[in-house]
């Protein structure tokens, strides 16, 4: 009889409770590890809901491929398409299994599922429930891996920090090294095959609105392993968040889908009663600037033009403190009623009723786009994925797979709002298949054929490192460190980027990695060591920064999230028809060139002295890139320049790529 | 002069040691909550007497109430420490913050305990929906919205084990499984799939530790920070679980 086979899965949100119990499902036996308990992960902040292609809307005209079309689109046309494409064609699926989960998401009175408007989109494709959708699909995903963990099939880890691989000499994964938090215990878990669903790294920014635990610790490590970490310097600023002192907290983006406006007076820090400041007087800036998608532009389009209203007009409503205005108070009740789970923790924490007062919000980093690399099969037939191929999801390392926030794959430069809880749950379960199809023909042998001596040798390395950093003498506090590596990563790699601070921001960054090597506990026991804890995932996060910062740098153009306002393509601004078809025709010229230059994946891989980057092509079989032009001046005749210029480009890899002047330029 | 807040925390080196007090002053931050002064604390933890200490070790996670993490008795009331602000602390209590672990769960450390216990108790109830799988099978059953808002504010429950602490029958002497899990088990049978193991879960609100051990204190609602409906709960549990033992001595 074959050994028994064990997958470990690190990191209990949606992505990894669903890959659990679709491997528990398979009956292969799952090692679960997890920092917090699997229920408390960070999906449970998610608030807005989950998108999908449905019956409504389809009778409106969309289909999955607008689904793909939108996210691609939005996402700035970073993303490989055939894993979108395979995404977008399970959302209805998604949805319905989770609606026969048990999920409470809001009903219609005929008893089917409501949808409500979000970002990048013109349909309302996302199911909800109330206002914390991501806690109620965590729930049920946590309660059917629960149901398999009483039948047997999942042995959680919970309070387990992971701390490392376990490589053979061919460099297969074989394992990983984890921490029990209370007793401080290193011990190795021999495995099969290791998913990494750990989140992530909203931490390297000091406050954002990610949990506690997303500090991009495991990414950290997995990086240093030899995975590749891919797209760092796209990081998502949420246009609307809480200030706050320890966080920043998330104002979903369903407040505005629900029909909540931003604006500001448009008298500097007006210090009237927000309510008794006239409508003429207000300044309804989303509106007005993009009146197509109003407030419901994508989220790095929202964020900059909030920023650019309080930093470069001088609007924000406070005196001191950058903020707009919110404002769901002319919402009927029953629509308010939708929003109860966000509002109240606007009125616990501002103690400000937001039902009859506009919120102040600002933003805040958010999510993660970039992350570790990983890969996916082709169908060549359906321009989706070979389902249950094993490479789906895998890294560039054998035997490490990668799913959720912690992987690159499908947000591109920017990711849509409701499409991060289907992009989790989707790469959970079809990492599932992928994972089973790979355990049939394991290369090299099982795990438990390993030496002892392997498993053994990367405990004691671990305890080593551990006894090293408690035992380090130097006179730096790390949660000062911390604190500051925030401050400077927040003013520099979020909204607007230039490459003179992003240079003195790695300068900045190769002080902290010094003084890291002088950090000193203040607890240097062995019993639940939460200093301990943090410490070592701050070197993780200086690491990360490092991705992050040095990706931006070298990137010298505008995508999605990542904006350099010098690398920016002057939009058109001539009246004249002849003048503007040929502003768009030379608009359009510098567009390709730089697409042609940067339309492509950052690819950091560790070493030694530092991240070494090279960059992929992007599969864009299936959507022709074209100018995101939200907003633009003069965008219609962009597009229709655009179109004329790629006019007969073949239907296959990078049309973009026909030759100038085929068209009427 | 800049304000400074005093903070009095219980210490308690693991479950097996004594516990003792030790006081902090931090400096008062606009808006500051619990959690900020616990992160004050342990980026520079020296006790007013001068002496240094360890960071206070504590549970937290999400830090805006809605992962249950964080609770904590604070001023001698059981919440979760993200949603409980210094300002608000300070009309009550204006000299002093005093922090506690929860006393119903084996302290780890300090003022972090470990609820695994809570979690048990939903395996114990079967708290899920027993589908047949995960494939593309079709839809869900259809949901009237009254019943979708009957669930919902149940299925907001975190776990945070706020209506446990009040529970003057929970315990570690005590089988009661508690308002928490009472109300999964109640969820879970109303939803026309969960049903199908509705018996299952009622043998266990009726056996050892069911919900016959309710006192009906009802401290529960009154501490539970999501407002679920934990009351209204427990007596659905009686009615039904009556009404099961009454078909079971009439063998069905």
């Amino acid at each position: 009889m074959a050994k028994q086979q064990h997958v470990v899965v690190v990191g209990g949100g949606l992505a990894g409770l669903a890959a659990t119990m679709k491997l528990a499902e398979a009956g292969v036996h799952v090692y679960l590890i997890s920092m917090v308990p699997v229920k408390r992960s960070h999906s449970v902040c998610a608030q807005g809901g989950i998108n999908s292609v449905n019956d409504l809307t389809r009778q409106q005209g969309d289909t999955e491929w607008l689904h793909l079309d939108d996210t691609v689109y939005g996402g700035d046309f970073l993303q490989h398409q055939p894993p979108v494409k395979e995404m977008c064609d399970w959302g209805p699926k998604i949805v319905n299994l989770l609606d026969r989960l048990g999920v409470p998401f809001n009903r219609t009175p005929e008893g089917l599922l409501d949808q409500r408007r979000f970002g990048g989109t013109l349909f309302k494709r996302t199911a909800f429930a109330g206002a914390t959708t991501g806690q109620q699909l965590l729930y049920a995903l946590d309660e059917q891996v629960r149901r398999w963990e009483a039948e047997g099939l999942v042995e959680k880890f919970e309070y387990w920090e992971f701390l490392g691989l376990i490589l053979d000499d061919s460099g297969q994964c074989r394992g990983v090294v984890a921490q029990d938090m209370f007793s401080m215990e290193i011990r190795s878990f021999a495995s099969d095959a290791v998913v990494l669903a750990t989140g992530g790294c909203g931490l390297v920014y000091g406050r954002s609105t990610m949990s506690m635990i997303c500090t991009g610790g495991a990414a950290g490590r997995a990086f240093r392993a030899g995975v590749k970490y891919a797209n760092g310097e796209f990081i998502q600023v949420h246009p609307t968040a809480i200030p706050g002192t320890d966080k920043l907290r998330l104002m979903s983006e369903s407040a505005r889908g629900e029909g909540g406006r931003v604006w500001v007076s448009r008298k500097p820090q007006d210090p009237r009663d927000p309510k008794s400041i006239p409508a003429s007087e207000r300044y309804y800036f989303l509106e007005e600037r993009y009146p197509k998608y109003g407030n419901l532009v994508p989220r790095d389009i929202a964020t900059r033009e909030i920023f650019d209203v309080c930093v470069n007009l001088g609007l924000s409503v406070e005196k001191g403190r950058l903020c707009v205005y919110l404002d769901v108070t002319e919402l009927p009740p029953g629509t308010q009623k939708k929003l109860d789970g966000i509002l109240e923790i606007y009125e616990k924490f501002q103690g400000v009723d937001p039902r009859g007062t506009p919120m102040k919000i600002f933003p805040a980093v958010h999510y993660s786009m970039g992350g570790l690399w990983a890969d996916y099969e082709k169908n060549e037939t359906t321009g989706g994925l070979v389902l249950g191929s094993p490479r789906n999801q895998q890294s560039n390392m054998p035997g490490i797979f990668v799913i959720g926030e912690a992987d690159y794959q499908y947000h591109g430069a920017n990711r849509l709002g409701a499409n991060s809880l289907l992009s989790c749950i989707f790469a959970g379960l079809i990492v599932g298949p992928a994972i089973e199809s790979w355990l049939k023909a394991l290369p090299k042998g099982g795990a438990s054929d390993q030496p002892v001596s392997l498993f053994d040798g990367a405990v004691k390395t671990h305890k080593q490192r551990m006894g090293d950093l408690i035992r380090n003498q130097g006179d730096e506090n790390p949660y000062h460190l911390h604190l500051e590596l925030g401050e400077w990563m927040t003013r520099n790699v979020t909204v607007v980027r230039n490459n003179k601070d992003l240079k003195a921001t790695l300068d900045k960054i190769g002080e902290f990695e010094e003084r890291y090597s002088r950090v000193a506990l203040s607890d240097k026991g062995n019993w639940t060591n939460q200093n301990l804890s943090f410490t070592r995932a701050l070197g993780d996060m200086i690491l990360l920064a490092r991705v992050i910062t040095q990706g931006a740098l070298m990137r010298d153009e505008c995508r999605g999230a990542h904006f350099k306002p010098d690398f920016e393509i002057p939009g058109t601004t001539a009246d004249d028809p002849a003048k503007l078809h040929e502003q768009a025709v030379r608009w359009c010229k510098a567009f390709k060139e730089q697409s042609d230059k940067w339309l492509k994946t950052t690819i950091a891989t560790h070493s030694p002295d530092g991240p070494k980057f090279s960059y992929e092509e992007v599969d864009t079989s299936l959507i022709p890139p074209r100018p995101r032009t939200y907003g633009l001046k003069g965008a219609e005749i962009v597009d229709k320049v655009w179109k004329e210029m790629t006019q007969g480009a073949p239907a296959g890899r990078k049309p973009i790529g026909t030759p100038m002047g085929a068209g009427t330029a | 002069m800049s304000k400074h807040i005093q903070v009095r925390v219980l210490r308690q080196d693991d479950e097996h040691a004594g516990s003792h007090w030790e006081t902090f002053e931090v400096p008062y931050e606009d808006g500051m909550n619990v959690t900020t002064v616990l992160q004050r604390i342990a980026a520079e933890p020296t006790t007013v007497e001068h002496e240094r200490t360890t960071p206070v070790a504590y549970d937290a996670c999400c830090l805006e109430e809605v992962c249950g993490a964080c609770t904590m008795v604070i001023n001698g009331r059981v919440r979760q420490a993200c949603s409980a602000l210094v300002d608000n602390l300070l009309a009550d209590s204006p000299t002093q913050i005093e922090l506690r672990p929860m006393t119903k769960y084996p302290v780890v450390r300090d003022l972090f305990v470990d609820r695994k216990r809570m979690f048990e108790t939903l395996k114990k109830v079967r708290a899920w929906v027993p589908v047949d799988g995960y494939h593309d099978i079709g839809t869900g059953p259809r949901i009237p919205p009254k019943a979708q808002e009957a669930a919902y504010p149940i299925s907001r429950c975190m776990t945070c084990g706020c209506c446990t602490e009040a529970c003057p029958q929970f315990n570690d002497h005590s089988a009661f499984i508690g308002p928490a899990a009472i109300a999964q088990a109640v969820l879970f049978n109303a939803h026309p799939t969960g049903s199908v193991e509705a018996d299952d879960r009622l043998a266990v609100l009726s056996g050892p530790g069911g919900v016959v051990d309710c006192g009906n204190s009802q401290n529960c609602v009154k501490v539970c920070p999501k407002e679920v409906p934990l009351t209204e709960a427990i007596a659905r549990a009686g009615r039904d679980t009556t009404l099961y033992k009454l078909r079971q001595w009439f063998g069905r």
